[in-house]
């Protein structure tokens, strides 16, 4: 059996925050993550990040995955176990993962949970075709992975996530037909759209897919206009030829690590889905158990990292790391609130008010 | 299929290993460590395995290793998500029929 | 095509511009930027304090009694939103930077499309010159000689295939 202190579960922008600001308040950590490198979804991130200093702004996020990355590894106190799956937390407090195909056990004081989101899935004949990917699949193929996913894209949903792989699309030299949004106006940011928009992109609001179609692999769509009550409109349909079809419809948080616990959750549509309800210092209703991050509500990765932050330095504060605690947690939620106080935030602080105890 | 040139990213194909795995019996290449899943997009296949219910073809959907979608046969075993299973000289990677064997 | 119908296409307004006296005057920044969102490298980025922020999440404003035109912020925005127009490059030609992270580059000198900010073709424009600030230098900040007219319509531009293959 392992121990730990401070066990974080997740090696991305907010579990890495938390890992650090436990560390730098004395307390030994275990940070888990079941990719070979930690960054989470910064990996494949190749545009510049909003914020402000504190969160890198101006930096793209495969530099803040390596920036974070290395004060991680560089960091003593932390112990960093990649390519660990975590398979299941127990009722007596004991948690089992899968390092290298080995099971193990280990325990801890404190449990940080910071395990991101999962993609939406969209209904519409045969989207179960080879060729349709989520949006992260398209970035990890081509960002990561250096393979190109296809020569045509239609993306559907225009929210950041869409809006950003469209110019990543581009980048790769890869044609994007076309974005189609649901929804009457696009969900993401005004200077995501401008970017796409320059490079002659065509955005489509109020549309939808109907089908996809081709012989054991995509090779193009037929969407359509809906009206407010999300049904077609006779006579609108186009047929779009494409070789992939990228699914950029939203994130919902993946949370189901604590679920057995019994933890208090809610469904809370503007954070995502199912949300843990927790307290101003990120910890849910079952005491020891902090989440940060998109698992906590889906939002952007600079709010990710001062959650990250808050639920670290929250967590050794529990086990008797109290340095300067109050002011730090003060800093860090006040930042925090400024970066949530934007328009764009406007569904983002609705859906807190629902799961804050 | 590959990127070879990049505004952001820096080129690293160059410095890694190519290497030869099967998919289906045939002979491909690959970079030594990029994932499965990777490699067989980059050589054009789509059709990963079938579906148990209604033998229709699937392919890669989330690539970290969420979803079940890209589950295939390598070196026999079953059940193996290609998109994080890394890939090494000589990998027999099959296509995936219904549930696989176990 | 019912492209989004719901937008209003946002126009230079007289306030966002420089006075007729500061335009004749030389190089400017425009933040093309009319959306509340936390982000704020174009006041960080800026030497000589022209930017402001009254909050994280404001839009930002130019002083440009301050702005030099050094082309810092072109370079450091994350929305790409920044752009540099000289309308004094001469009677019939003005100098417009943007932002660009595509490849191939153009040359210096070399004739590209000049485009608008919808993608659409404008008319062809010349390759002033290409620098790199921050980042790398990934983002290039490359600056073309458009025709005074066009100077506040080309926010893009496209390279020719016949000089690249």
């Amino acid at each position: 059996m392992l121990t730990t202190e401070i066990v974080v579960i997740g090696g991305g922008p907010a579990g890495m925050n938390s890992a650090l600001a436990a560390a730098s308040q004395g307390a030994e950590v275990t940070l888990l993550d079941r990719n070979w490198e930690l960054g989470g979804q910064l990996v494949k991130q190749t545009h510049k990040f909003f914020g402000s200093e504190n969160q890198f702004a101006g930096e793209r996020g495969i530099d803040i995955a390596e920036i974070l990355s290395e004060r991680v590894h560089d960091n003593s106190r932390i112990t960093v176990r990649k390519n660990s799956s975590v398979l299941g937390i127990y009722h007596d407090g004991v948690l089992t993962f899968e390092q290298d195909d080995k099971y193990k056990k280990l325990t801890s004081r404190q449990t940080v949970v910071a395990t991101g989101a999962a993609e939406k899935f969209l209904s519409f004949t045969n989207n179960d075709l080879p060729g349709v990917y989520g949006a992260g699949a398209v970035q990890t193929l081509m960002n990561q992975q250096g393979v190109l996913p296809g020569k045509n894209v239609l993306i559907i949903g225009a929210g950041n996530i869409g809006l950003i792989v469209a110019y990543q699309l581009l980048q790769a030299g890869v044609s994007v037909e076309a974005i189609i949004e649901a929804l009457p106006e696009i969900g993401g940011y005004e200077v995501h759209r401008d970017k796409i928009k320059r490079m002659g992109v065509p955005i489509l609001t109020s549309h939808s897919i109907k089908k996809a179609y081709g012989e054991e692999r995509v090779e193009g769509a037929i969407i359509g206009e809906i009206d407010s009550s999300w049904s077609f409109i006779d006579g609108t349909k186009k047929d779009f030829k494409a070789d992939v079809i990228c699914l950029a419809v939203g994130l919902s948080p993946l949370i189901d690590l604590l679920h057995p616990l019994g933890l208090e959750i809610s469904y809370v549509p503007n954070l995502g889905g199912l949300a843990p309800k927790r307290d101003e210092y990120l910890e849910t209703t079952i005491s020891g158990y902090f989440v940060a991050g998109d698992c906590a509500g889906v939002e952007e990765a600079s709010s990710a990292m001062m959650e990250g932050n808050i639920a670290g330095l929250s967590a050794a504060n529990s086990i008797g790391y109290k340095k300067s605690f109050q002011e730090k947690f003060r800093n860090n939620r006040d930042e925090l609130r400024k970066l949530r106080e934007g328009e764009t935030a406007k569904e983002v602080r609705a859906g807190l008010g629902e799961v804050r105890l | 299929m590959r990127i070879n040139n990049h505004p952001i990213l820096d080129q690293k194909k160059e410095e890694e290993e190519e290497i030869t795995f099967t998919f289906e019996g045939k002979e491909l290449k690959g970079f030594k460590g990029e994932t499965v899943a990777a490699a067989l997009i980059a050589n054009g296949v789509r059709v990963f395995r079938r579906s148990t219910k209604d033998n229709r073809p699937r392919g890669l959907f989330c690539a970290i290793g969420n979803c079940s979608s890209c589950l295939m046969k390598v070196d026999g075993e079953s059940n193996v998500r290609t998109c994080m299973k890394r890939l090494e000289e000589g990998m027999e990677v099959q296509r995936q029929e219904g549930e696989g064997e176990i | 095509m019912t492209e989004e119908k719901t937008e209003i296409e946002r126009s230079l307004t007289d306030d966002l511009l420089p006075s007729v006296e500061r335009r004749k005057e030389g190089p400017y920044a425009l933040c093309e930027c009319h959306q509340r969102i936390p982000c704020n490298p174009c006041l960080t980025s800026c030497p000589t304090g022209a930017v402001s922020l009254d909050s994280i999440n404001d839009t930002p404003e130019v002083d440009f009694d301050k702005c030099a035109g050094c082309k810092q912020c072109v370079s450091a925005c994350p929305g790409l939103a920044c752009f540099v127009i000289d309308e004094t490059y001469s009677t019939d030609s003005a100098l417009v930077t943007i932002p660009y992270e595509f490849l191939p580059l153009p040359e210096e000198g070399e004739t590209v499309n000049g485009l608008d900010r919808k993608g659409n073709f404008v008319k062809e424009v010349t390759v002033k010159n290409i620098d790199s600030f921050s980042d790398n230098g990934k983002t290039k900040v490359i600056t073309v000689i458009v025709p005074q007219e066009a100077v506040h319509q080309i926010r893009n531009i496209e390279i020719r295939e016949e000089n690249h293959g």
